[in-house]
């Protein structure tokens, strides 16, 4: 078999199944650092500091009863959690998890595929996503499951349009739209935050109200709309609507830290003197670092802000960020014209 | 050969959807299948190199106006039971502008040697994004510029409207 | 007139614009949470680690037996009359002979029940014994799923022979000086009142 076809398959399975094992250790570290947040303890229960609970929970999940309403549209109620879940686990894809790895003398990328157009590929995924919100909310026939749906839908749309704007303006500066590229030019010049902080911040906040995390979770705010757009999903259906955030919620921490906060670049990671696999390895383990801050950061917000009203969500969307963003652009290109192109 | 085969299954599959989405009951299949037809042209689209065609196409297209096609629909609540009646004369207008597409689609199949010509002489790179940055920056510039001024006033225009009444 | 200094105006200007951004706000709030994060908690994980309780903790009660192992109640009513949530209920019976070694009484409780649900763990019952039979003691009654199983009967309440359950430490030397004076009315035996109304007359 061609080696290079074959490391990619391995590498395909690894960040599948890393992604999903981050996933379910979130839902604990989320009970976790809410417990703590709040002067609790969290779960604890199954095995030493609860670490089996997503296991408990998985097993919970697969057993609980299957049910669908009666008066539901069948095929595409199973089809909707189906969908979220794939287009969650296809973000991963273009991610550069760390520098390249060298197998008798051939140096592999840590990135299963670096096309050309990693940004746009990573806009498209998440804008097909909410298809598998709308479906579900709309098949499940419910009045709750609709309103969720409809704001779901209406809240990515909205804040896609500002993310793309806030992304623009790095690519103005990066001159690609290829993330393992992006994540190389970090290696050599400062990271991007330096230059990009309002683009930084719109981006992070647009990445909160694209995974439905608090303070814009009101798809699923279970104190008006009961669960939302799942209220009438159970068992791993359910399962797969919760899990399948968590896993947007990694890959949008994996995204900020590779165009914002450098990658899987560490500061003065040259001077060390290391080579080859070693630094790679070093070099995965630093962007997992920030992943996993980026995750704290989640949670921390979503433990922290009340949810927002949805008028305020649409008003902070199209009013604020969106001309922030504009404004971005505007000086970020003033900013190249008067300094020149950096990279 | 892996590329032809791909060829024919989007090609079914786009043919197939679009006739689905035609002939479904149910809006909302309707608007699904309208999807489906757009990943199979934007898997065209990959086929002929043009990777940022195919990605902006998804994302404009399958992500974002589906989404909004999908949000009326909904809001409608629309079922066959309330279907109105349509009258003869729009059953008429309908048919003469279904026999002109006809005719736009017949003359344009009649020219297909030329057009697969073109395709294949095309060079393989002029759709990734350097490419056609540099041609639309450069041969059409005003064009270009003229939509996007267009857009920004349309955005603008939308977020003052939404702006509540200064007394 | 104000009745307390609690009270507070109500503030109705518009927020400033340093107030809009509410960024320094959203941090202020993150900062409050975050220093949440070394706290300690307060949680105390129930059955590792018990919560400390008091010597004379009034938990699930007991009926005692005496020396030879015999029960000592004689179902005279009384801590039913003084139970104040009217939880216990009592009949009673007529000692047989040869049952001389299980209850020391002629008369006996043969059904003696306590509604766990209703029960307040006041101790009145414990103080209105004459027998010193019924006493609270530091266990805690355990919760289930079933109401019935709240109604304790002789088989829950009565202490086996085997391992006899200490109510020692309920037995402090104040309330012991307390059912020695005969002061109190119900701390005296019948023969008191008889020689108390004697020496009255």
């Amino acid at each position: 078999m061609d080696p290079i076809l074959l490391y990619k398959i391995i590498l395909c399975v690894v960040v599948f199944a890393v992604s999903l094992g981050i996933a379910a250790y979130m839902t604990w570290g989320e009970r976790k650092l809410a417990a703590i947040l709040q002067d609790r303890v969290g779960p604890n229960r199954a095995g030493p500091f609860g670490l089996l609970q997503p296991i408990a929970d998985g097993i919970k999940m697969f057993m609980k009863e299957e049910m669908i309403p009666g008066a539901s549209n069948r095929f595409l109620f199973i089809l909707a959690p189906c969908f979220f879940m794939l287009t969650a686990c296809m973000t991963g894809v273009v991610i550069p998890w760390g520098g390249g790895i060298t197998i008798d003398g051939v140096t592999y990328p840590m990135q299963i595929t670096d096309i050309n157009i990693g940004l746009l590929y990573l806009l498209g995924v998440v804008s097909i996503g909410v298809y598998g919100i709308m479906i579900g909310g709309w098949a499940s026939n419910n009045k709750y499951s609709l309103m969720g749906a409809l704001r779901a839908s209406s809240q990515m749309i909205s804040y896609e349009v500002a993310m793309g704007l806030a992304l623009i303006a790095l690519v103005m500066m990066t001159g690609t739209l290829s993330l393992g590229e992006i994540a190389r030019q970090q290696d050599e010049g400062l990271a991007y935050v330096v230059y990009q902080p309002l683009g930084f911040l719109i981006f992070i906040i647009c990445a909160f109200a694209e995974t439905n995390r608090a303070p814009f979770d009101l798809p699923e705010s279970e104190s008006e709309l009961v669960g939302g757009y799942h209220t009438e999903y159970s068992s791993m259906k359910l399962g797969f609507f919760l899990f399948a955030e968590y896993i947007n919620m990694f890959i949008s921490s994996a995204v900020m830290a590779t165009l914002y906060f450098g990658g899987y670049n560490f500061p003065f990671q040259h001077e060390l003197g290391l080579e080859g696999n070693t630094l790679s390895i070093i070099q995965t383990v630093v962007l997992f670092a920030k992943i996993l801050i980026f995750i704290f950061i989640f949670m921390w917000v979503r433990w922290t802000l009340p949810r927002f009203r949805y008028d305020q969500l649409m008003n902070l969307g199209w009013k604020v960020l969106l001309p922030l963003a504009l404004a971005n652009i505007f000086f970020t290109g003033i900013g190249m014209y008067l300094f020149g192109k950096l990279g | 050969m892996l590329t032809e085969y791909a060829f024919w299954f989007l090609s079914f599959v786009a043919i197939f959807s679009a006739l689905a989405m035609i002939f479904s009951k149910n809006p909302v299949y309707s608007v699904l299948s309208l999807i489906l037809t757009f990943f199979a042209i934007a898997g065209h689209y990959f086929l002929l190199n043009a990777q940022f065609l195919a990605a902006v196409h998804i994302i404009v297209y399958a992500g974002a106006i589906m989404v909004l096609f999908l949000y009326v629909i909904m809001m409608l609540n629309l079922n066959r039971l309330e279907e109105d009646k349509k009258s003869t004369w729009m059953k008429f207008l309908s048919v003469a502008a279904g026999g002109l597409l006809l005719f736009v689609l017949l003359a344009v199949v009649k020219r297909t040697d030329e057009i697969t010509i073109t395709a294949q002489a095309a060079n393989s790179d002029c759709g990734l994004v350097e490419n056609l940055g540099k041609v639309l920056y450069n041969d059409y510039l005003l064009p270009f510029e003229l939509a996007s001024i267009l857009f920004l006033g349309a955005m603008v225009g939308a977020v003052y409207l939404s702006k509540k009444e200064l007394a | 007139m104000a009745l307390t200094n609690r009270a507070q105006k109500v503030q109705t200007a518009s927020l400033s614009w340093s107030e809009k951004l509410y960024l320094p706000a959203i941090l202020k709030g993150m900062v409050i949470t975050f220093t949440h994060l070394f706290k300690r908690t307060p949680t105390i994980k129930y059955p590792e680690q018990k919560r400390e309780i008091a010597p004379v903790y009034r938990g699930q009660h007991v009926l005692k037996r005496d020396e030879a192992g015999a029960e000592r109640c004689t179902a005279c009513g009384l801590c039913a009359v003084a139970c104040p949530a009217e939880a216990i209920t009592m009949e009673s019976a007529e000692r047989k002979k040869g049952e001389e070694g299980l209850y020391r009484e002629e008369k006996y409780a043969k059904i003696y029940e306590i509604n766990m649900l209703r029960c307040i763990f006041c101790g009145l019952c414990e103080e209105a014994c004459p027998k010193e039979a019924i006493f609270l003691t530091d266990r805690i009654v355990p919760t289930t799923f079933n109401r019935g199983e709240f109604i304790y009967g002789k088989d829950k309440l009565v202490e086996s022979k085997d391992e006899p359950v200490d109510v020692t430490k309920r037995q402090t030397p104040e309330v012991l000086d307390f059912k020695k004076d005969k002061k109190h009315y119900h701390n005296r035996t019948f023969l008191d009142k008889i020689t108390r109304k004697k020496a009255a007359h």
